[in-house]
């Protein structure tokens, strides 16, 4: 259907996609806040992000606070903590890791890295971010709402959810938690419609899917799993809101609360568990995948290699997205499911690792004999692939039922995804800034700032969640406000704690000196040029630094090449971008 | 949850399909050059995708509510609920207005201007009344006492048509828009794209309808339970 010839010097073939109409601002406001250029809202994104973000991390430096030093300060009740657990998982999981890595790399790279002028649906797109910003800001409301926000815990369990013992159940609380995600889920439908279509039919000449960098593989990937998935979501907010304000019992089996009969009755708390992680367990992928996609283009560009494997690591990719939609009740072992469902999930569950490990060693053989530049971005990256394989060995542990339903409830899963989720996706958003900040601003932020950065992030995230795993195995339980006198809880965990606690403000401090950078290198950063780190991809080739509304001027590129091409023998640079037709490639060949 | 897998392999089908077409077997790496596209005509339009791609996603959603249907069926407090024959009148205006759609369709591929127009505010006219009757239905429910709270098969049933309904005002917005920009301007080539859409997302509407009168009045769960007697 497709073919590739080498002719290069023949025609150009006539363009399959006509060039685009772009929306032309006029004024101040359409060009920098309603804004439809890609771009713009992909800042829009990251910023609303970074800072809702800011606030988690504030709230895990109060729970740190109350866990390290418990008592010490009054204004941490029991309420107060599970309200500061509740949204910080929350936020951190939906408004910072799924609303940067789609909507603010995304809109970013997407159109770059594809060769398109911008999204196919601007006006959508637009959309998608103020829809998003309204979602954050219903769930700031809750913070000011009379009883304060939910405090139910990030999977908002129902019963006890919308029950008066739990922070904002009978209040505000958890009705601006569900309103804000049904919310972004609407905000985000309209924008992962965006990026799907602009990588199917975006694509500048020459730009088969083959030849995609793994970023935009990884993005789209992640894209299409979450339009599947959200919809789960969807309809368990809408659910529980049901049941919440209208008295229905989609949920909620028959209780008595506070010696009182309730109107519910016959209601299932396990269908909630089934619809939420139907959406929650690929919500993890949709973290993952673009953080692996674009740890792949970090590596191969820093150490001047191209990227091992690249067939399977875009199958690895495609394999991981469909598996993770039938592991989700690895996450219900101890819900009382039938034993045969245990024995099938953990099936799926492991049979994941394998795509997963061919990822981690496609990494490894790229770094492999290249010539590594230990530059920021190198450096979250190679922190990101120690963190991952650390947090994935642990899962293995928990993908059994039999491990699981003792260490179920304690410390150790909550080292385990903070691991797995938590630092190593984290680790690759600040390598991503860090690289692709001299093509968004022009200048490249400032190596020593950057070198504290990662050191303090690297080693204190592990000297905060390495002992966690010791505090989970001597079972010292999570979601527990205070351990009080418990006999199996020796003063060895105490004194972790306090440690781990004084680490988590320690790191938590340490993005100061990021977001200080973030800003003080806007104006007087060093000047980067339109390619500072000699990269092959399309985003790297733009007329202009930074890219202008449209991005490549007049004519759109034409893709020639794969996006890997580092080092290449007989070629005069260790690079050849992607839009460069060079036929010096006699005695090239290829390692896979 | 079964429901909900279904039509995720049925989705899985089609990304499937779609990626064999893709080369993902080439070696990347070794092929530098132009590339020929050797299949016949152009690429479908970005709008046309985007609706696929959208479909998909409610269907997503329908089938995910129809799982949690089945699965809070099987407990003990299900009750039944009389539908109101007016559902048939519905549905019957429903499927008016996907033929009419069809037929502006049709007619625009004609570049009849005036039939067009005629067929597009009947589709828009039968959207409309497929509402009032919904709301009709609704009325005469709650008239009859069966309130959204009284029980789950209730509560399903006005959440399953509400959800139904809403999408139905989108695309009622969408039409009205549509049929607006079809007076006021000459069938250029983005308003029949847009009418095509237009049809597609009805036709699939009204499919969603079925299935989910089919749920209501209890055939849906005899196709179920008959499947199950197959397997066991």
């Amino acid at each position: 259907m497709v073919d590739v010839r080498s002719g290069i010097g023949e025609a150009l073939p006539p363009p399959e996609v006509e060039d685009v109409e772009l929306y032309h601002p006029h004024s101040w406001w359409t060009r920098y806040v309603f804004s439809q250029d890609a771009k713009i809202i992909a800042i829009q994104y990251a910023t609303t992000a970074i800072a809702i973000g800011m606030v988690a991390l504030v709230l895990s430096w109060l729970m740190r606070l109350q866990l390290g030093f418990p008592g010490t300060f009054d204004f941490i009740d029991a309420d107060a903590y599970y309200q500061f657990i509740t949204m910080h998982g929350m936020i951190m999981v939906i408004y910072l890791l799924t609303a940067l890595f789609l909507g603010g790399f995304g809109n970013y790279l997407i159109p770059l890295m594809v060769g398109a002028r911008d999204m196919v649906f601007p006006y959508a797109n637009m959309l998608s971010y103020w829809i998003y910003l309204l979602a954050v800001l219903v769930l700031v409301a809750s913070f000011f709402a009379p009883g304060g926000p939910t405090g139910a815990g990030w999977t908002l369990y129902p019963p006890q959810a919308v029950l008066s013992g739990t922070p904002g159940g009978k209040d505000w609380g958890i009705i601006l938690m569900l309103s804000s995600l049904i919310i972004f889920i609407i905000g985000f439908t309209m924008g992962g419609l965006n990026y799907v279509v602009t990588v199917l039919q975006g694509r500048a000449r020459g730009m088969t899917l083959m030849r995609l960098p793994l970023t935009v593989w990884g993005i789209f990937t992640a894209t299409v799993m979450a339009l599947l998935a959200f919809p789960a979501l969807f309809v368990a907010c809408v659910m529980m809101l049901f049941d919440r304000l209208l008295g229905t019992s989609f949920f909620m089996p028959a209780i008595v609360e506070m010696g009182e009969q309730l109107q519910h009755g016959g209601g299932s708390p396990i269908l909630f568990q089934h619809l939420f992680w139907f959406f929650g367990h690929p919500e993890v992928y949709i973290v993952a995948l673009p953080a692996f996609g674009i740890v792949s283009d970090l590596i191969s560009t820093h150490a001047r290699k191209n990227i091992f494997g690249y067939r399977m690591m875009v199958w690895a990719i495609v394999i991981i997205g469909g598996l993770s939609f039938i592991v989700w009740a690895h996450h219900m072992y101890v819900s009382g499911m039938n034993p045969y469902f245990g024995f099938f999930f953990a099936t799926t569950t492991l049979i994941i690792a394998v795509p997963t490990a061919i990822k981690v060693y496609n990494w490894v053989l790229t770094l492999w004999r290249g010539n590594i530049h230990l530059t920021l971005p190198m450096l979250f990256a190679l922190g990101f692939i120690v963190t991952f394989v650390n947090g994935g060995l642990t899962g293995l542990f928990l993908g059994n039922v039999v491990v699981d339903v003792p260490l179920s409830d304690t410390m150790f899963v909550v080292a385990h995804f903070h691991m797995v989720m938590g630092v190593a996706p984290i680790m690759v958003i600040f390598g991503a800034i860090y690289h692709w900040y001299p093509k968004i601003t022009g200048r490249m932020l400032n190596e020593a700032l950057g070198q504290i950065h990662f050191w303090v992030t690297f080693i204190g995230a592990y000297l905060i969640f390495f002992p966690m795993h010791y505090v989970g195995l001597v079972g010292v339980p999570r979601r527990y406000y205070e351990l009080g006198e418990m006999a199996f809880v020796q003063e060895s965990v105490h004194t972790l704690n306090a440690f781990i606690s004084v680490m988590a403000l320690i790191v938590g401090a340490a993005q100061i000196v990021f977001l200080f950078n973030l800003v003080w290198s806007l104006r007087r950063g060093r000047e980067a040029g339109g390619n500072p780190w000699r990269a092959t991809t399309l985003e790297w080739q733009t007329p202009e630094t930074p890219p202008p509304h449209g991005n490549w001027g007049k004519d759109l590129p034409v893709v020639y090449r794969w996006a890997y091409d580092y080092s290449v023998p007989g070629a005069p640079e260790d690079f050849i971008p992607q839009n460069q037709p060079t036929p010096s490639r006699v005695g090239h060949e290829a390692v896979s | 949850m079964s429901v909900a897998v279904i039509f995720l392999t049925l989705v899985a089908a089609v990304i499937v399909w779609w990626l064999a077409r893709q080369r993902l077997a080439s070696r990347p790496w070794l092929e530098v050059g132009h590339v020929y596209d050797r299949r016949s005509g152009t690429p479908p339009p970005a709008a046309k995708i985007g609706l696929g791609v959208f479909l998909g996603v409610v269907g997503a959603l329908f089938s995910l509510a129809i799982s949690a249907y089945f699965m809070r069926m099987a407990s003990s407090d299900w009750g039944t609920l009389p539908l109101p024959g007016l559902l048939w009148v519905n549905t019957g205006i429903l499927a008016v207005g996907s033929i009419a759609l069809h037929r502006a369709k049709m007619e625009a591929e004609r570049r009849n201007e005036e039939a067009t127009r005629t067929a597009l505010l009947a589709a828009l006219a039968a959207g409309l009344a497929f509402l009032v009757g919904q709301l009709f239905a609704w009325r005469e429910l709650t008239a009859a006492g069966y309130f959204l709270a009284g029980n789950p098969a209730n509560s399903f049933f006005y959440l399953l048509t509400g959800m139904h309904g809403l999408h139905i005002v989108g695309g009622l917005v969408a039409l009205g828009r549509l049929t607006v920009r079809a007076w006021s301007m000459p069938l250029d080539r983005r308003v029949r794209l847009s009418v095509e859409l237009c049809a597609t997302y009805w036709h699939f509407m009204l499919f969603v309808w079925l299935v989910l009168f089919a749920l209501f009045s209890g055939w849906a769960s005899d196709v179920v339970d008959f499947c199950r007697q197959l397997l066991t």
